[in-house]
Order: C-alpha cells, then structure tokens, then sequence
C-alpha cells in the first residue's frame, strides 16, 4: 500500500469521531443536551486549554503514564519469562502453571480493599495492579505461542545442527511471536482500565483523580475531558502495538499487502 | 587425524555399555547398514537390514506404506537409534557436512527470507557475508537467485521445494537423505525436480538416498533399488541405464515392472 493510500485508510477512521462530535456540539447549542449532564465539545476543549495553562494535565497526564508503564514493565516482564519458561520447560510448567490458572480466575480488581490495606493509597499499590492486571495475558499468549510453535520446523533445526541457543532465537521466538503481540495488545488495554479505576478509588494525582476532584466540583466538562483523554491514550498504545507489530512480522501473509 | 575419528558409528545398542564393533575404514564407502534392527515397544519396524552402500551412489527405496522405508532414513540421518546393529558411515571430508536430511514438506522458516533459509544449511559451518555468498549460488543452481530476498509465503509449492534443496546441499553434505520430497508437487513440476536433482547430483556427486513410493521415479533416478517389504529388504536391484534417461523407454519399464512384480507378486 503506498502512504498516500494508508493515509486515507487511516482518515476513514476518524470520520464517525469527528461526526459525533459536531452533532454532540449541535445539540449542545440548540439547547437539546442540557449543559449539567454533557457539555459542549467546546467546554471541554476550554477546559482543556484552562488545565494545559495551568499545567495540571500535562502533570497528571505524565504521573498517570508513568504508572502505567511501570506497572506495564513490571507485569509483562514477569508474564513474559513465565510464559518462556513454562512454554520451554516442562518442569517449570508442572510447577507453577496449576497455581497460575487458579490466581488468574481470581479478577484483580477484586484486590483492591486488600490492596489498599497493604499498600494504602502509595503508588505501590496502583502498580501492583497493573501489573497484576498485564501479566496473566501476557504469560497466557507467551506461553500459548511457545506451545503452538510447528514442531516440524523445530525437527528441521535440530537436523541443521542448531543449539538451543539458535534453535530458541531462530525458530521458537519468532514462531511464537505472533501470539506474544495478541497478548501484548490485550495487556494494554487492561493496563488502562486497571489503572482508571485504581486511580478513580484511592490516588492523590494522575488523570483518575483529576476526575474524582472535578466531580467533587462539579466541573462536568473537565470529567469528560479525563474519559476524552484515555480513550486518546490507549489508541495511542494499541497504535504502538500495531506499529511494533508490522515491523517485526512482515513476513507474516497477514501483514503484507 | 587419528584413524578412529575418520570414522563414527551411530550405536551399537543391546547392552547398556558401549560396545564399539570393530570397524574398517573404507574411504569409498558412504554407509553400511549390518544386521540393523528397530523396535517400537512391540513392534518391530526393521528387522535385519543389510545395506552397503559405495560413495556417490544414488539409492532408491521403495516399499508400501509402513513398510519401514522412512525409519531406515532416519536412522541414517541419526534422527533415531538403532535397537540392534550397527550403522557405518564413511570417512568424513573436511568443511563438509556428513548427512542432511530433505523433509515430505519444505519445513521453511516463515520469518526468515529465502536466502536465509539456505544459510540454515549452513549452521555451524559458515556465517556472515561468506555464508550468504555460498547460498546465493547455490540458489542460483536451483534456479532461485531473483528470489533470494523474498518470504517463502510468495513461492509456489515446487519453488520452496527447491530452497529446500537448497538447504540440504549448501553444506556439500556426503550423504542428502530425501524422504519422499517430490510427493506432494504436481506431475510436471515433479519431473522438472527430479531432473534437477539428478543434474546437481551429477555435479556434485553426493550419495543420495530417496525414499519414494513411485517406482517410475526411482528408476530414472537411482542407481540402484531396493524394495522393503515387512522389514525386510526383499528387492536390491542395479538400475544400469546410462544417463541422460529417456522416460518411458522400454529398458526402464522392464525394471519397473520387475519391481512391482516383486511389491505385489
């Protein structure tokens, strides 16, 4: 596909946002949609630009990203090398994968009183679930990928005389991979929502509490602009993921056009 | 070099200990399979092979379905032991590899590119630019140059055959065990691989052993076929028909029907 193809595949995209948008705004001004339940677009670009000035949003924007993505590192890199153990060995599958299941069916959020009365509201405790919340798909696809890698070529490799070594970064990772960056996207959308509501419960700063204080206000229009924002930021992050993705898997048919 | 390391044996297995038969070193010999028997649990899948096979031999065998013609491959290719018996392989050459093995089915990596996948052949042999350059001839004796930077998802089933052989001949192996690699390609392209693999071997002079279960391909391949039936090699014939063949000429059905005399009779 050439760029200017893509571009406009991607345009398309973002002609319902924009519609509803302008008929939210229409409403608003023709009095349909009364200011003290959804502002217009327009308040809340005003808020928007009323916190940028002031510097709150940016501040919250970057505590709660950075939450996000250290809960992310600690919870995927954990998710990973247990997927990649348990995947290769099965000792350390026979070991560990039994109690895995059984905490994975347990929902994380469900932690949240006991989180609190072992972290209070500090930033272990957000992280804590975040990276509770990212690990189990991570470690499930890694695992999965490792698992559904086609033994035939692994046969192949060992006849070519490759170690484990070149056999694991040669034939199994990248076999595996393709279900590694389905968990991946599944992980950042749990990492997200972890930490809106984390955030929304118990938190001092971040974007969550930028909406409780607004909603103790009744500042409607900076509420909508907190649930604006994460929506924008995880598209940012599934867009990451997409772009990580067709660069490491352009050999994949699904890939290329 | 010591004169026992000119020569390995696979196993010698009856005993927990291993004992070492007593081995002649014959440089002009590719194999030699003596008394080789495998069981799985029950089943005894060979039972008393005796194959001895001179170096740059084609070899072709034929046996049904079942019949233990892709176990003896793989004991060749030391992807399985042997209960009982000994295998021989021949004096090593250096830089050469001893044995590959060429699959039903290309068994290529979908993530490396086509030339990549020939550098595979090349593990622990070669690296780098060197590697690269070797399997880009060797592509271009395959008639595949022009797709070297290609994913192997764009070739047709006979193109990745071809890189397949590729693989297996990148390494100047001795010994190329090709276990029913035509099989799944159409008629044409089947003839087209098969004259190509006859003119590689001719340049190259591998010992080359196919496992088919088309009799007409042995027999305007080899130089030699043997049939399995029951474990047992009940057929070793001299295919002596001087190359280029035609096929279907009348020399060439002669054998052909004394092989599937001896397969159904």
């Amino acid at each position: 596909m050439s760029f200017s193809a893509r571009l406009h595949a991607n345009a398309i995209g973002w002609v319902l946002p924009v519609l509803v948008i302008a008929g939210w705004e229409a409403a608003s001004r023709a009095g349909v949609m009364p200011a003290n339940v959804l502002p217009a677009p327009s308040a809340v670009a005003e808020a928007f630009w009323r916190l940028t000035l002031s510097g709150e949003l940016i501040r919250n924007i970057g505590v709660s990203t950075a939450r996000a993505l250290a809960g992310f590192a600690i919870g995927g890199a954990i998710g990973f090398a247990l997927g990649l153990a348990n995947g290769l060995s099965r000792l350390s599958r026979g070991l560990t994968d039994t109690t895995l299941q059984m905490i994975r069916n347990i929902p994380h959020l469900a932690l949240i009183p006991l989180v609190i009365l072992w972290f209070g509201i500090d930033e272990e405790a957000k992280l804590f679930l975040v990276a509770l919340g990212v690990f189990f798909p991570i470690y499930v696809n890694t695992l999965l990928g490792i698992q559904s890698v086609d033994p035939h070529l692994v046969e192949m490799g060992r006849v070519y005389g490759m170690d484990r070594r070149a056999l694991f970064f040669r034939v199994i990772l990248p076999g595996a991979l393709p279900a590694i960056f389905v968990g991946l996207r599944y992980a950042l959308g749990i990492m997200w929502l972890t930490l809106i509501v984390a955030e929304t419960i118990s938190a001092s700063s971040g974007l969550g509490y930028m909406a409780m204080q607004a909603r103790e206000f009744l500042l409607i229009d900076v509420v909508v602009l907190s649930i604006l924002i994460y929506a924008l930021l995880g598209k940012l992050a599934d867009s990451l993921a997409r772009l990580l993705e067709r660069l490491s898997l352009g050999w994949h048919p699904a890939f290329q056009n | 070099m010591p004169a026992a390391s000119l020569t390995s044996v696979r196993s010698f297995v009856a005993a927990p200990a291993p004992a070492r038969p007593a081995i002649s070193v014959e440089g002009r010999r590719a194999f030699a399979f003596k008394g080789v028997e495998k069981r799985f649990g029950d089943k005894t899948v060979l039972d008393g092979i005796d194959l001895d096979v001179p170096a740059g031999q084609f070899v072709a065998v034929i046996g049904k379905s079942g019949c233990g013609k892709s176990t003896l491959l793989r004991l060749l290719a030391g992807l399985d032991r042997p209960t009982t018996g000994s295998l021989t392989l021949g004096a090593e050459e250096e830089g050469h590899s001893r044995t590959r093995f060429m699959f039903q089915e290309p068994r290529l990596l979908p993530w490396a590119s086509v030339v990549k996948n020939v550098e595979v052949g090349l593990t622990g042999i070669a690296a780098g630019t060197d590697a690269r350059r070797r399997a880009l001839d060797i592509l271009g004796e395959v008639g595949l140059a022009d797709r070297a930077d290609e994913w192997p998802s764009v070739l047709s089933g006979g193109q990745k055959q071809r890189v397949a052989l590729a693989r297996a001949l990148v390494g100047h192996p001795q010994i190329l065990a090709l276990d029913e690699p035509l099989g799944a390609l159409d008629a044409l392209t089947r003839i087209e691989m098969q004259q190509l693999l006859e003119r590689i071997w001719l340049a190259q002079k591998f010992t080359a052993v196919l496992v088919t279960h088309d009799v007409a391909e042995a027999v305007a391949l080899a130089d030699r076929v043997v049939v399995i039936s029951g474990g047992r090699i009940a057929l070793d014939l001299d295919v002596p028909v001087a190359r280029p063949r035609r096929r279907g000429s009348a020399e060439l059905a002669r054998l052909e029907g004394t092989i599937l005399d001896r397969l159904f009779g």
